[in-house]
Parts: C-alpha cells; structure tokens; sequence
C-alpha cells in the first residue's frame, strides 16, 4: 500500500494556538477518507495544512508519489463573490489553470472536458448563466465540476454536503465514488456520520489529536466519540511536546 | 454645431493637448478602476491618490515645478503606503481599511504640511487640482507611457487578475501569481494616479478611475463589456468636460469629474442592470 500523505508529529494552528497537534499517520494512496470530529478538532484546519495554506507550527508532512501542486482543495466557505460578474462555464474553466495558465488559449480539448464536467455535475444547459444567478447546490455542482476539471490524484474537500439538498448531495457523492473509482485519493471534512458510514470506507476521527484512524467502523465506535468529545472539552489551554503513544 | 464641438481644438493647441492627455487617462486609468469597483476598493483609489501627495510633494521642494521629481515621488510615497499598510494587516490584527486609512491620513498631512511651508497656494492648487489645460510635451509623453504600459500589463495579467478579484484563495490554491498580480495591480494604480494628478490633480484623477466604472456597472455584467463601456464614459467625459471648462471657463478637473458623475447618475437611475427604474418596474410586475 502506497502512501498518499504522511504525518510525522504534525502540528498546525494560528498565533501559536494549536489546532491540529502532534498528528502522526498516513493517508493511503486511493483512500477515500472522512475526517470526522467535534467542532473546533481542526478538521478543516488540517486540509489547509496539506494544500500549504497555513504552515506547519511543528512536525513534518510529506506526500508520497503527489506533487504538492496536484491537490485540488475546495474550501467550507467558498470566498468567491458570488455578484462577481462571470459565467459558470468561466467559473468551471478555472480548474484548467495548471494546464492554461495565465496565456495559453483555451481549445477545443478544453471546451469539451468543459462541458464533460458541467454534464457530470448536472449543469449541462448553466454554462452561460452568470454565477450569481446560480442556487446554493447548484453553485456547489459547479464547484464540483471545476474540481473535476482540477483533474488532481489528491483532492481536498471541506464539508462539501453542508447547507445543500438531499438531492445534490446524492449526486455529489456519485461524483466523489466516482473519483474513488478512478483511484484519486479523497479526504473530505463531514459532519453527517450517518453519510460518513454509508459511503467513507476510511475514517479520521480527530479532537485536535488525532482519536482514531483506519476503517470506519472501527474508528466510529460510541466509545471512539465520546472520547473525541471529552479530549475536545478537556483541551482549552496551550498544549507543549508531541509525547509518542504508543500505536 | 461645428464652432461649439471642435472650433476650440481647431484654434487652441493647449486644447488639443488637454484632449490627447485626457484620452491616455481615459484609457490607462478606467480598467484599473473596474478592477477597483470589483474588488470592493474603490474607496483604496481615493485613499492611493492622497497618499502620493507628500512624494510629489518633496519631489516639487528638490527640483520645483519638475515633471520627474514629482512623479517619481509620488510613486515612491503611493508604493510606500500600500506595501506599509499590507504589512501592518499581515503583521497585526488591524484591518486592511483601517490600517491604508491611517497612512494615507499620515501621508496627506505630510504633503500639505510640505507644501504650504515651502511653496505658495498656487502650486499647492496645481497639485491637488491638476493643470490639463497646461500640459507639455514632456507631460503629454509620461502620460501616453503609463496609458501604453498600463493596458500592457492588464493584459499580461488578465487571466491572474480576474481571479485574483473573484476567487482569491483558489489562485492562491494552484498558482504563486496571486501575490504577484496583486503587487502588479496596486503598482499600476499608483502610477495611473501619479500620471493622473498631472492632468487633473490628486483629487481629481480618481474620479476618472471610479467614476466610468461605476456608471458601467448598470449597463452590463460582463468583465470585458465593463472595461470597453467605462473607457468610453470616461472619453466621452473628458471631451465635453474639456468643452464645457472652456465655454463657460470653469476649472477643467472638476468640470470633467462632474460630466462622469452625470454619467454615474443618469446610470443610477436608467441602467437596466439594477437601476433604479428597472427595480421599482421588477418590484410593480412582482406586486401585479
């Protein structure tokens, strides 16, 4: 088994307060992963870390085969202005930014993996519509299609299914089976357990340490939860050393 | 008809001056001031074109009434701000507006400050109010080069540009140009308004950059239709405003700034992208 990321005492946070500490694992290669936790364990803290938003406080992270440049991340709260003026097809194309760049031209290749992508994410006939016309799932489905054109090995998502329809989430999580499927390695912030263990065959529980990881049923156990609640209550001051356990 | 539009240019070379350098501005400025509009930092130009005064400023002391000294100073004073304020926002919990509000406010009571101790109220007027219909040679040509360099550059850095303003962090996510074509941006805003106090004076010459936009944006909703629309306000501006300062002799800077504020208003209350006939004929269709 390949790794995807390795962790090494990884720790991450802002003004020196850690959110993610002393994180010692590795991401398989394929793996679809959920990150599951309490509120403030540093979920989304953590896949900041991995895309190189925010630098490490201590520790070491490597990837095992990927270029740091190869992850596609798509952020909680997208900072995008929604009244800004382009189409979704515009907002889709910037997933061709690796391959485009500031100068090359968009071709025809590229317009037909465009309309590959709207077509898979159910926005087929959205291209022209300007984004600020688009519903909340339905900006999300466009997300998605700009991730799928990202077309990375390791792809980043921070609760992508919050605040959408039961419907769009069913059809983002095919999307996400299907990246599975194509042997992309997934890590993905969730709140919904109940998806968590319908889909996510892997499972990181975190409480700014990390809990538990490997199958998720294994890793959700009443006892693993409660225990991630408790570690989360428990740590409200400035913690120091990584101390080894012994795993 | 022909007397009233184009007699004045015929006759006047200081008018056909005025006109050539209104058009660089016109055509350097606007796009930036899109940009401007659509990062929500409008009020960013005004703060810059304040900011620049002290270095024109201290460029005037050295070497007087001198085209290079004060546009390099200006340059240097508008570079100096921006990059102090997005290192104190970087550095402290302060705000990006709070933390260019205070440097700017510093950097402006500077420039006066220098001013009035050392020259007379006339140049002081030339500063903050431009002198367009005085335009040399050497004046003409700085303008045209930051006109020709502006549009230059935006269209190197379009692509970064456009993402850089609608989804930041995701051009931070897959590409090191985010902080570059930042950088790029305010440099080029600087320099606009450098050239543009030249012609219209430190308070007027971000009114060319905000104004045209601004109207643009009730017209239409596509980047590129912004740019092409508020470029031509802007021409459309500095021509009658030219005609308008010379017919009933009125300062030109602000005669110019008002014909794009009309543009702005009549847009505010006719555009059909949000004005304000159009809202209240959507809320009266709602009602029925």
């Amino acid at each position: 088994m390949s790794v995807a990321v390795a962790f090494e005492d990884y720790s991450l946070g802002y003004d020196r307060n850690p959110a993610v500490m002393c994180l010692r694992t590795e991401i398989a290669k394929g793996s679809l992963t959920a990150v599951v936790g309490p509120n403030g364990a540093g979920k989304s803290t953590l896949l900041k870390g991995v895309i190189g938003l925010l630098p490490p406080l201590s520790g070491q992270m490597s990837f095992g085969a990927i270029q740091c440049k190869d992850i596609s991340y798509l952020p909680q709260q997208s900072e995008i202005d929604r009244s800004f003026p382009i189409s979704v097809r515009e907002l889709v194309a910037m997933g061709l930014w690796r391959e485009v760049g500031s100068f090359r031209g968009i071709g025809r290749s590229h317009n037909a993996r465009i309309a590959e992508a709207l077509a898979a994410v159910g926005l087929d006939s959205f291209e022209k519509r300007a984004i600020g016309s688009l519903s909340g799932g339905q900006f999300q489905r466009a997300l998605f299609a700009r991730v799928l054109l990202q077309n990375s090995p390791l792809v980043l998502l921070d609760e992508p299914f919050s605040a959408i329809d039961a419907g769009t989430t069913a059809d983002l999580i095919n999307v996400v089976k299907h990246w599975h499927g194509e042997g992309r390695t997934i890590l993905a912030v969730l709140h919904d357990i109940e998806a968590v263990r319908a889909h996510f065959p892997e499972t990181l529980l975190l409480a700014r340490e990390m809990v538990a990881h490997g199958p998720t049923d294994k890793v959700l156990t009443a006892e693993n939860q409660f225990r991630a609640r408790q570690m989360c209550e428990a740590c409200s001051g400035p913690p120091h050393t990584c101390t080894r356990h012994a795993s | 008809m022909w007397e009233l539009l184009f007699q004045p240019f015929v006759d006047f070379g200081f008018m056909r001056r005025a006109l050539l350098g209104c058009v660089a501005v016109s055509v350097g400025a606007t796009p930036l001031g899109v940009f401007l509009m659509l990062r929500r930092m409008s009020l960013t130009g005004d703060a810059m074109a304040h900011a620049i005064l002290p270095g024109a400023a201290v460029g005037y002391l050295v070497s007087g009434l001198s085209l290079g000294a004060m546009t390099i100073g200006g340059l240097i004073a508008g570079m100096a701000v921006a990059l102090l304020s997005g290192y104190v926002t970087r550095m402290t919990s302060l705000r990006e507006d709070a933390s260019l509000a205070a440097f700017y406010l510093i950097s402006l009571a500077l420039g006066v400050l220098i001013i009035s101790t050392r020259g007379s109220n006339v140049d002081l007027m030339h500063v903050l109010f431009g002198s367009v219909l005085a335009l040399d040679n050497a004046a003409l040509t700085l303008l045209c080069v930051i006109a020709s360099l502006s549009l230059f550059m935006l269209a190197l850095f379009f692509r970064p540009l456009v993402l850089e303003c609608a989804d930041s962090q995701f051009l931070r996510s897959v590409s090191r140009l985010s902080a570059v074509s930042h950088f790029i941006f305010l440099t080029l805003v600087v320099m606009n308004l450098v050239g543009g106090f030249h012609a219209l004076g430190t308070l007027m010459a971000v009114g060319i950059m905000i104004l045209p936009a601004a109207a643009a944006s009730f017209w239409t909703t596509r980047i590129s239709g912004l740019i092409a629309l508020a470029a031509a306000i802007a021409l459309l501006a500095s021509y009658s405003g030219l005609l308008l300062s010379y017919h009933y002799s009125l300062p030109t800077g602000p005669a110019i700034i008002l014909v794009a504020g009309a543009f702005y208003l009549v847009s505010v209350v006719f555009g059909i992208q949000g004005g304000i006939v159009q809202q209240t004929r959507t809320v009266s269709a709602v009602e029925i």
